[in-house]
C-alpha cells in the first residue's frame, strides 16, 4: 500500500499506508519535501483511514511538518484516527498543536 | 500445567525487517488469545525497539539484531539486542523527546511508547558493545 499525496489549493492531504513505521515515514517525509519546494503549502492533513499500524516514526514525520510549515496554528490536522492512532497522538503531546478528527472530511477550506 | 513457548529470530538490521519482526512477535503472542488493542501496543513497541538498533545502535550499517520471545504463563517477555555502537547514558536516551538524530525527523518518543505499551522495560547497554532492550508484557485475559 503506497501513501497518496493532493493537494488542493494550499493543502497538502497525505493519504498514509496501512503502516507508518520508519522506511514509510522516510518515504513520505522526502516526497512531502518535494511537494512543499514546488508548490506554497499552508496547511497538511494527515488521512488515516487506511492505517492500523503507527509508531514513533510517525510522530517524528507529523513533528517534522509542523517544523516546516512554521508552526503555525492549525496548519496540521489529522483525520480518520483510530484509538490507536489517537493514542500516539495525545502520548507524544503532537495533538496540542493538531486537530484531531475521528472520521470528518475537512479538506480545504 | 504451565504454559511455556520460546521463539528466537536473527535478521538483518535493514529498515524492511522492522515489519517482520513486530508481525513474527505479535503472532508468536496470539496463543495468548490478547486483545487486537494489547496486538497493536506489542507492535508498537517490537517496531520502536527495532528501529533504534538500526538507527542508533548501528547507524545504518547493516549486521544482526535478535529477538527472542518467550511465554510464561500469560505473561511474554521479549528481549532485543544489538550489537552497535551501545547508549552512554541511557537514562537521557529514555527520556521523552530526546534525540541524537532530530535532523532526520526522529521523534524522541521511542522508549516511551515502549514504557506506555509494555508492563516493565529495562535496557542494559555497553559503549563500544551493544544494547539489549527488555520488554514484559502481561496478557490480561
Amino acid at each position: 500500500m503506497e501513501p497518496i499525496f493532493e493537494t488542493e489549493g494550499t493543502c497538502l492531504r497525505i493519504l498514509l499506508p496501512g503502516e507508518v513505521d520508519h522506511p514509510v515515514s522516510d518515504k513520505i517525509r522526502r516526497e512531502s519535501d518535494r511537494i512543499m519546494g514546488k508548490l506554497y503549502i499552508k496547511t497538511i492533513v494527515f488521512d488515516f483511514s487506511r492505517t492500523t499500524f503507527m509508531d514513533s516514526s510517525g510522530i517524528g514525520l507529523i513533528m517534522g511538518r509542523y517544523r516546516a510549515l512554521g508552526m503555525r496554528g492549525d496548519c496540521i490536522r489529522a483525520i480518520h484516527v483510530s484509538s490507536h492512532i489517537d493514542k500516539l497522538l495525545h502520548l507524544s503531546g503532537v495533538h496540542k498543536f493538531m486537530e484531531i478528527r475521528t472520521d470528518a472530511e475537512i479538506i480545504g477550506e | 500445567m504451565e504454559n511455556t513457548n520460546e521463539m528466537t529470530i536473527i535478521f538483518d538490521s535493514r529498515p524492511v525487517n522492522e515489519g517482520l519482526a513486530r508481525i513474527a512477535v505479535a503472532s508468536f503472542c496470539t496463543q495468548l488469545n490478547p486483545t487486537l488493542e494489547e496486538v497493536a501496543d506489542l507492535k508498537t513497541a517490537v517496531s520502536e525497539a527495532v528501529t533504534n538498533c538500526i538507527i542508533h545502535g548501528y547507524e545504518g550499517k547493516v549486521h544482526k539484531i535478535k529477538v527472542e520471545c518467550r511465554l510464561n504463563g500469560q505473561e511474554l517477555t521479549v528481549d532485543i539486542t544489538d550489537e552497535g555502537i551501545g547508549i552512554p547514558d541511557v537514562e537521557k536516551a529514555m527520556e521523552p523527546l530526546f534525540t541524537t538524530k532530530p535532523e532526520t525527523d526522529r521523534s524522541g518518543m521511542g522508549f516511551t511508547f515502549m514504557e506506555a505499551f509494555m508492563d516493565e522495560v529495562s535496557v542494559e547497554s555497553k559503549v563500544g558493545c551493544g544494547t539489549t532492550v527488555h520488554m514484559k508484557k502481561i496478557i490480561r485475559r
